[in-house]
């Protein structure tokens, strides 16, 4: 094998290159310069943000929109601990990024170096795995790894902390092959079959349910198996509920279709879980604010658990099948298993069906419309109308988040991008922008809160340098509006600390940075405003959504609560603490 | 909302709260041993005792580990030891025949004769060993398993402990059984 001689920096840009990236996140500094000056003349795309936590979710939403690892590059100290957020937020949703960071010098680390902190350390228990280069030689290979671990069995983000001297050092180095990276890494082996037993058995509980339920969740997303996920409903006529994350793995306006589940889930959802005899799980991790009372949740139902993460099965929830495999794997077994042996499922779910219709009659998701103050729920319908239903969706943490989840229906996977886990304000614009950039032919909405989108507003700036045509909605109630939910129904509607009393004018700032501003203070102006963003394609636009100051998402289950005390209908405020009965 | 009457509730797994000696073997890379330990910070989970040393193969360590608690957490923990990239191999040997060993040097405080020959009859009958003597101490050098040490230390404990150091567990199982049983895989 031939050997080539390069800097450490230069071979940084040759393994980015041999893993085919197309575009890189980030913003130099001192220990990272050598790297910025071999990315100088990279043959791929160099975006300088302003903010390093608006680099990584940059590079998440890129990944979240692609499929592909998201690549971020920050310097040492400052720099790397900027990216924590953006690694936790990656992290708690599974998704792939390789985050390169520069550290001082190797004779200076321990010493409390200039812009020197511990990120390996720091970093540790929020990636998949972190690497310190501390040979040139190592170099090659610990990148490959690090895509490689990134992107296989339960994704996630992996960081690589490499000393000024390396990337300055020059050595002959060759990049390894992919056989190599697996023989360096014995102890990671992801299971991705799937045991035939569990398989057989879970088959045998899907032909015998009476009452049963999909619950597909992140990990078929990122999967890919979006097209088993509706295989698998449609030959089996079962509902299909997803989670947040889940969003976009089954078409929601499929009239197999119950839409979210959980906290904010829809009451046909939640009560469908409730009174399930089966539970399919696929992809979906029990997470807190889906199950609520944990020993409430589909209280009689047996579970069948399909999750790569052996660690995620049984973790929360006793499970009564469980599967570790991939899901897009797993469920093509469980197809053709079940396909070898049918069973009349037409007839079999006629009842189940009919009683879950009756339930989407009888509290269907819906809002008190207005003609004089507009509605936030009648803009996210709005957005799907203008968009055809076609747009990718990132979203902030918040109210806004909520109604954009509920009121967008989402039919392909990848559609809606948020921060489900960590619930990350801030996320949803710079997500959009690296959707954008991976997926130009989309139109990219970002719906943000007044809160959420001051928390990386200055990354207006990079959308409008590298003409980033996203479109930035913020629903703007003037609050932190899902604490002060929370307030009024939790906490007698002590509204402490929620208030956005003062805010900049969102047009002149849009305007300030370059980017188009535009405003809706009416609903008769919500979709005006919507057609005229849609025509501008080159440069981001935001728009100002003048909306009900305390409009109240619903239906809720209360954290920590039984399905049974959904609150389902807004009542007045002095009811507070009567909102919701104990069933 | 009272469309739901009746309450339903998943039956709950009862709670067994045990001991367990986890062994892993792990890449011998540095920092593998901050990320078992800070695993088990982060999550809140209790370490008796953690044991790392090299074994005969290159770059291959192995660490023991003893925990008390729920079995739900414990397998929880052992999950989340298998999902490092750098652990090879995590087994829960407690249920299994094994050996466990400990090494404890503890100094005595030696008061008078009756004092020395007492704890020199204690030492003999724990098969111990005194490595070091003073005016007025003793220091003893004993293994075994947890609760002979245990018992050792409660015996000499009135003569006044001056010091005291423990490896924490080692524990192998052990290979009669394990080939009967067929889990050396
Ligand atoms: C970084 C961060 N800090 C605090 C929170 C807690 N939090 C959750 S929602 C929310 C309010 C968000 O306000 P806004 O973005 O205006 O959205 P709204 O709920 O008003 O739609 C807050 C503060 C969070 N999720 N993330
Ligand atoms: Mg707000």
């Amino acid at each position: 094998m031939q050997m080539k001689k390069k800097r450490g920096a230069d071979i940084v840009v040759d393994v980015l290159v041999s893993e085919g990236v197309d575009t890189v996140f980030g913003l130099p500094g001192g220990a990272i310069m050598e790297v910025y000056d071999a990315l100088f003349d990279a043959p791929f795309r160099n975006v300088l943000t302003r903010h390093e936590q608006a680099a990584c979710h940059m590079a998440d939403g890129y990944a979240r929109a692609t499929g592909k690892v998201g690549v971020v590059i920050a310097t040492s100290g400052p720099g790397a601990t900027n990216l924590v957020t953006g690694l936790a937020t990656a992290y708690m949703d599974s998704i792939p990024l390789v985050a390169i960071t520069g550290q001082v010098p190797r004779h200076y680390i321990g010493t409390d170096a200039f812009q020197e902190a511990d990120v390996i350390g720091i970093t540790r228990p929020i990636t998949k795995h972190n690497f310190l280069v501390t040979d040139i030689k190592d170099l090659p290979l610990i990148l490959r790894q690090a895509f490689y671990i990134a992107k296989t069995g339960r994704p996630g983000p992996v960081l690589v902390d490499i000393p000024k001297d390396i990337t300055q050092q020059v050595s002959e180095y060759r990049i390894p092959t992919d056989e190599e990276v697996k023989e360096s890494l014995p102890g990671y082996n992801p299971h991705t079959e799937g045991n035939p037993v569990q398989i057989k058995k879970a088959a045998e509980l899907i032909r015998k349910a009476t009452k049963p339920v999909l619950y597909v969740g992140g990990g078929a997303v990122l999967s890919d198996a979006a097209e088993e996920v509706y295989k698998l409903a449609k030959l089996t006529n079962i509902p299909v509920t997803t989670t947040n994350m889940g969003k976009g793995a089954f078409p929601e306006n499929d009239p197999l279709s119950l839409h979210m589940l959980g906290m904010h889930g829809t009451y046909y959802a939640n009560m469908a879980v409730y009174n399930a005899d089966l539970l399919i799980a696929i992809g979906a991790r029990f997470d807190d604010r889906v199950t609520g009372k944990i020993t409430e949740f589909a209280p009689e139902a047996k579970i069948i658990h399909i999750d790569i993460d052996p660690a995620s099965i049984s973790k929360t929830i006793t499970v009564d099948v469980p599967i570790v495999g991939d899901v897009k794997t797993v469920l093509k077994k469980l197809i053709k298993e079940l396909e070898s042996k049918p069973v009349e499922w037409i007839a079999a779910r006629e009842s189940w069906l009919k009683q879950i219709q009756e339930w989407k009659e009888k509290h269907p998701l819906t809002y008190r419309k207005s003609d004089k103050i507009i509605k936030p729920q009648a803009v996210i319908e709005e957005i799907y109308n203008v968009t055809g239903g076609d747009a990718i969706i990132s979203a902030g943490v918040g109210q806004h988040q909520m109604w954009a989840a509920m009121f967008y229906k989402y039919s392909y996977p990848r559609q809606f991008l948020n921060s489900g886990g960590l619930g990350t304000m801030g996320f949803g614009f710079p997500a959009a922008v690296g959707a954008k950039i991976g997926r130009p032919e989309k139109t990219v909405f970002a719906i943000e809160g007044d809160g959420s989108f001051i928390m990386n507003v200055q990354d207006l700036a990079t959308a409008v340098q590298y003409r980033v045509p996203v479109k930035i909605a913020i629903i703007n109630n003037g609050f932190l509006g899902m604490v002060r939910q929370w307030q009024q129904f939790f906490y007698d509607s002590r509204y402490a600390s929620v208030c956005l009393s003062v805010q900049p004018d969102f047009v002149k700032l849009a305007e300030s940075f370059g980017a188009v501003g535009l405003r809706a203070t009416k609903p008769s102006e919500v979709r005006e405003v919507l057609v005229k963003a849609m025509e501008i394609n080159d440069r981001p636009v935001l728009i100002d959504f003048v909306v009900d100051r305390e409009e109240n998402v619903l239906p809720m289950v209360p954290a920590g609560k039984s399905y049974r005390e959904m609150i389902l209908t807004p009542k007045q405020k002095s009811e507070a603490e009567t909102m919701y009965l104990v069933g | 909302m009272q469309d739901i009457k009746v309450v339903k509730t998943r039956p709950e797994p009862e709670k067994k709260i045990g001991k367990h000696i986890i062994t892993v073997k792990v890449q011998h890379n540095f920092g593998v041993l901050a990320r078992i330990t800070g695993l088990f910070a982060g999550r809140g989970y209790n370490i008796e005792s953690l044991t790392v040393g090299r074994t005969h193969e290159p770059n291959i360590a192995r660490i023991t580990i003893v925990v008390e608690g729920e079995e739900r957490v414990v397998e929880q923990i052992i999950k989340q030891l298998r999902k490092l990239i750098e652990t090879l191999k995590v087994r829960d040997i407690t249920d299994l025949p094994h050996i466990e060993r400990e090494l404890a040097l503890i100094k005595i405080h030696t008061e008078n004769d009756r004092a020395r020959d007492e704890i020199m009859r204690l030492v003999n009958i724990f098969r111990g060993k005194v490595v070091d003597v003073s005016q007025e101490s003793y220091t003893v050098e004993i293994t075994g398993d947890n609760d002979k040490i245990e018992a050792f230390i409660d015996l000499i404990r009135p003569f006044g402990i001056k010091e005291m150091a423990r490896t924490g567990t080692l524990a192998m199982v052990r290979e009669s059984a394990a080939s009967k049983e067929g889990v050396l895989d």
